[in-house]
C-alpha cells in the first residue's frame, strides 16, 4: 500500500452505466476510510435500485483502495456469503479486485448490540433486576457474616492457627495510623456542637446545659458515629481493594492451592483488628469531642475546664458512655465483614475492583446508620 | 516505491536511570517486510518499541519514519504519522468498560467520519479481518480468552487500516494451535493489505512462519539483521545458543 498523506487525497466518486441489463459500477479517486463516509448512501442507492445479478464493477478508474473501501465497493455484488463470482469485477488494479474477494470472504455480519430503550418495559425491567440484587446481597452477606464468625471461632478455640503478625499489623494500619484523623474530626465535631449549644441555650438562659449537650451527644452517637464512618471510608475500602487486587492476581487461588484459608488468613485477622480497634478508637474520638467541647465552653461561655469536668460527672451518667461503646464492636464487625465479603467478589478485570469497592464503602456507611438506629431504638424501649 | 527504510532507528540510547539499555542502537525497517526482534528477556525489546511508538522519549540518538526524525515532528505531524501505525500491546490492552465492537470503533470515531451504519459494518469486517467469531463482538474484554483478547487487539488495531503494525509478543501465551493460526494471519494480513510488521517475540515458531527478517538484540544493540537461515550460521555465542539450542533446532527443522 502506498504511503497516505491525508492532505494528497483524491474524493472518490462512483459512475453507474447502464447498458443491455447490466449495471457497470466505475469507480474512481481513493476509496479509504477516510473519504468513504460520503459514498454510503449513493452505494446503498446502487443497491435499491439494481439487481445484484445485473451489477459489474470496473475497478479500472480507482485509486487507491484500503479495506474499508473494498468493503464498501464489494457491498452491492454480495449475495448471502457466496464468492464474488468470476468476471463480474474487471478493468485493470494492483489490488483492488483481490482486496476486495478478501474482504468479502472475511466478512461475517455479527449480531447488532441490543437495544437499549427507556420504555416502561425496560424501567421495570431494571427496577426488578436491582431489587433482586439487593436481596441477594443480603444473603450473600449474611452467607458470609456466617462463614466467617465460623471461621473466627475456630480460629479462637485454636489460638495458635490465629495469624498473629498480620492481625497486629494490621491493629496498627486500621487503629493506630487513623487515631489522629479521628480525634481531630471528633475535635471539631464537639466544639461545633458545644458552639450551637451555646449561642441556642443562652437565649433561654440556660448556657450551662451545653455541658450536659455535649456530653450525652459526644459519649452517645457523636464519637461512634466518627469512628465507624472513618473506619468505613479508609479501611473498608482498604480492605476491598487490598483483598480484591490478590483475587485478581489469583493470589487467592494460590493460597487454596497450598492449603491456606482464605478466611482465615484474610478475613479473620481484619475482623479481629477491627472488632478490638474500633472501640479503642471511639474513646479516643469521645475523649476529643469532649476536649472540643471544652474548649469551646470555656472561650465562649467563660466556664472553666475544672467546672465543666466537675459538671460533665455530676449530670453525665455513665450509662451514655457504655451506650456508645457497645455500638462500637458491631460496627467494627460489619465494616469489616463488608470490606472482606466485596474484596473476595472482585472478577476478573479493573472495572470490578473500582464497582465492588465503591460499594463496599456504600454498604458499609449504610449499614453503620441502620444499625445505630436499630440501637437507638433498642435502647430507647429500655429506657437506658 | 522508494528504497528509503520506513523505519530508521540511528544510534538509539535509552537508560532507566543509571541503568542503560541501548547504547548506540542502529536498525533500518524496509517497507513491507516482516520484521522480528528477539533477544533475552531484559534486554530491552519492548523498550525499542515503546520507543519507536514514542511512548518514551530517547536519552539519544534519533528515530526517522519514512526519512522523517520524530523529534523533530510538529504536533500535527505527529497525529498524521500515528493515525498510519496500528500497535497491539502485549497484554492486548483492550479498554475494558468497552465491548469489543466499541473497542474497535474508538479509533474509526475518533479520525473519521462515517455513517453509523457503515461504522458498525467496518467493524464486523475488521473482526473478520482478526478472525474472531462474530458472538464475541458485544462481549466485554473480561469475558474473552487470552487468544480472543489477542485477536481483538488485533482487529483496534487494523481499525484505521494503518501502513506499518506493531505487535509486542503477539503469540504468547496463546497454545500451539491458536499460536499457528495467528501466525498465519499476520502472514496473510501482511500479504493482502501490503503492511510493514515490526514484531517483538520469543517464539520460535512465529519467527520461522511469519518473519522476512530477524533483528538480534544483545550487549545493548543490534548484533546482527539477516533472514533465519542465515541467522542459525552466524557465530556469536548468543545467536548460537538461541537458535542451536533444543528449542531452535525443533522450529528450524519444521
Amino acid at each position: 500500500m502506498a504511503a497516505r498523506h491525508t492532505d494528497s487525497l483524491v474524493q472518490p466518486r462512483l459512475a453507474v452505466s447502464e447498458a443491455e441489463g447490466r449495471a457497470v459500477l466505475e469507480p474512481s479517486g481513493d476509496w479509504l476510510i477516510e473519504t468513504i463516509g460520503q459514498m454510503d448512501r449513493q452505494v446503498r442507492a446502487v443497491e435499491r435500485d439494481h439487481s445484484v445479478k445485473a451489477l459489474h464493477l470496473d475497478v479500472s478508474g480507482l485509486g487507491r483502495i484500503d479495506t474499508s473501501g473494498a468493503y464498501l465497493l464489494g457491498r452491492p455484488l454480495r449475495q448471502g456469503d457466496d464468492p464474488v463470482p468470476e468476471g463480474r469485477i474487471s478493468g485493470d488494479h494492483p489490488v483492488a479486485a483481490r482486496l476486495i474477494r478478501e474482504v468479502h470472504a472475511r466478512m461475517d455480519h455479527c449480531p447488532p448490540e441490543e437495544a437499549s430503550g427507556w420504555g416502561l418495559r425496560k424501567m421495570l425491567t431494571r427496577l426488578g433486576a436491582g431489587t433482586e440484587h439487593v436481596l441477594d446481597e443480603a444473603w450473600d452477606t449474611l452467607g458470609f457474616f456466617g462463614h466467617t464468625l465460623v471461621t473466627l471461632g475456630a480460629s479462637l478455640l485454636n489460638p495458635a492457627r490465629l495469624r498473629w503478625t498480620s492481625t497486629v499489623h494490621l491493629m496498627e494500619t486500621v487503629g493506630i495510623n487513623a487515631l489522629p484523623i479521628i480525634a481531630a474530626l471528633s475535635f471539631f465535631i464537639g466544639a461545633v456542637v458545644a458552639f450551637m449549644g451555646a449561642s441556642l441555650l443562652e437565649t433561654f438562659g440556660a448556657s450551662i446545659f451545653t455541658v450536659d449537650l455535649v456530653g450525652i451527644s459526644v459519649l452517645r452517637e457523636f464519637g461512634v458515629l466518627i469512628t465507624a464512618i472513618m473506619l468505613a471510608g479508609r479501611s473498608d475500602s482498604a480492605f476491598t481493594a487490598s483483598i480484591g487486587s490478590m483475587k485478581m492476581q489469583q493470589e487467592i487461588d494460590a493460597m487454596r492451592v497450598i492449603g491456606l484459608d482464605p478466611y482465615e488468613v484474610l478475613v479473620v485477622p481484619r475482623v479481629i483488628a477491627c472488632v478490638v480497634m474500633a472501640p479503642l478508637l471511639t474513646l479516643a474520638a469521645m475523649l476529643a469531642g469532649l476536649f472540643g467541647g471544652l474548649l469551646v465552653s470555656w472561650v465562649t461561655l467563660d466556664v472553666s475546664p475544672s467546672f465543666f469536668l466537675t459538671r460533665l460527672q455530676n449530670v453525665v451518667d455513665w450509662t451514655h458512655f457504655m451506650v456508645g461503646m457497645s455500638k462500637a464492636p458491631v460496627f467494627g464487625l460489619v465494616i469489616a465483614i463488608i470490606g472482606c465479603r466485596q474484596g473476595m467478589k472482585v472478577g476478573g478485570d479493573v472495572e470490578s475492583l473500582g464497582q465492588r469497592t465503591t460499594a463496599s464503602v456504600v454498604q458499609a456507611i449504610f449499614m453503620v446508620i441502620v444499625i445505630d438506629a436499630l440501637f437507638a431504638l433498642m435502647y430507647l424501649e429500655a429506657d437506658i | 516505491m522508494s528504497t528509503r527504510p520506513l523505519i530508521e532507528v540511528r544510534g538509539l540510547v535509552t537508560r532507566f536511570g543509571s541503568h542503560v539499555v541501548h547504547d548506540g542502537l542502529d536498525l533500518e525497517v524496509r517497507r513491507g517486510e516482516v520484521m522480528g526482534i528477539v533477544g533475552g528477556s531484559g534486554s530491552g525489546k519492548s523498550v525499542l518499541l515503546h520507543t519507536i511508538l514514542g511512548l518514551k522519549a530517547p536519552d539519544g540518538g534519533e528515530i526517522f519514519f519514512d526519512g522523517r526524525p520524530l523529534s523533530r515532528m510538529t504536533a500535527a505531524e505527529r497525529a498524521a504519522l500515528e493515525r498510519r501505525w496500528g500497535v497491539l500491546f502485549q497484554g492486548s490492552a483492550l479498554f475494558s468498560s468497552l465491548t469489543v465492537r466499541e473497542n474497535i470503533l474508538v479509533p474509526i470515531r475518533e479520525h473519521v467520519s462515517l455513517p453509523p451504519a457503515l461504522m458498525d459494518e467496518i467493524a464486523d469486517l475488521k473482526l473478520g479481518l482478526a478472525g474472531l467469531g462474530t458472538d464475541a463482538i458485544n462481549k466485554y474484554p473480561s469475558e474473552l480468552s487470552g487468544g480472543m483478547k489477542k485477536r481483538a487487539g488485533l482487529a483496534r488495531a487494523l481499525a484505521l487500516d494503518p501502513d506499518v503494525l506493531f505487535l509486542d509478543e503477539p503469540t504468547a501465551g496463546l497454545d500451539p494451535i491458536s499460536a499457528a493460526a495467528f501466525d498465519e494471519l499476520i502472514r496473510e494480513l501482511c500479504e493482502t493489505l501490503g503492511l510493514t510488521i515490526l514484531l517483538v517475540t520469543h517464539d520460535l515458531d512465529t519467527l520461522h512462519a511469519v518473519c522476512d527478517r530477524v533483528a538480534v538484540i544483545a550487549e545493548k544493540r543490534i548484533i546482527a539483521v539477516d533472514t533465519i537461515a542465515r541467522l542459525a550460521t552466524n557465530s556469536h555465542p548468543w545467536i548460537q545458543d538461541y537458535f542451536g539450542g533444543p528449542r531452535g533446532r525443533a522450529a528450524l527443522r519444521s
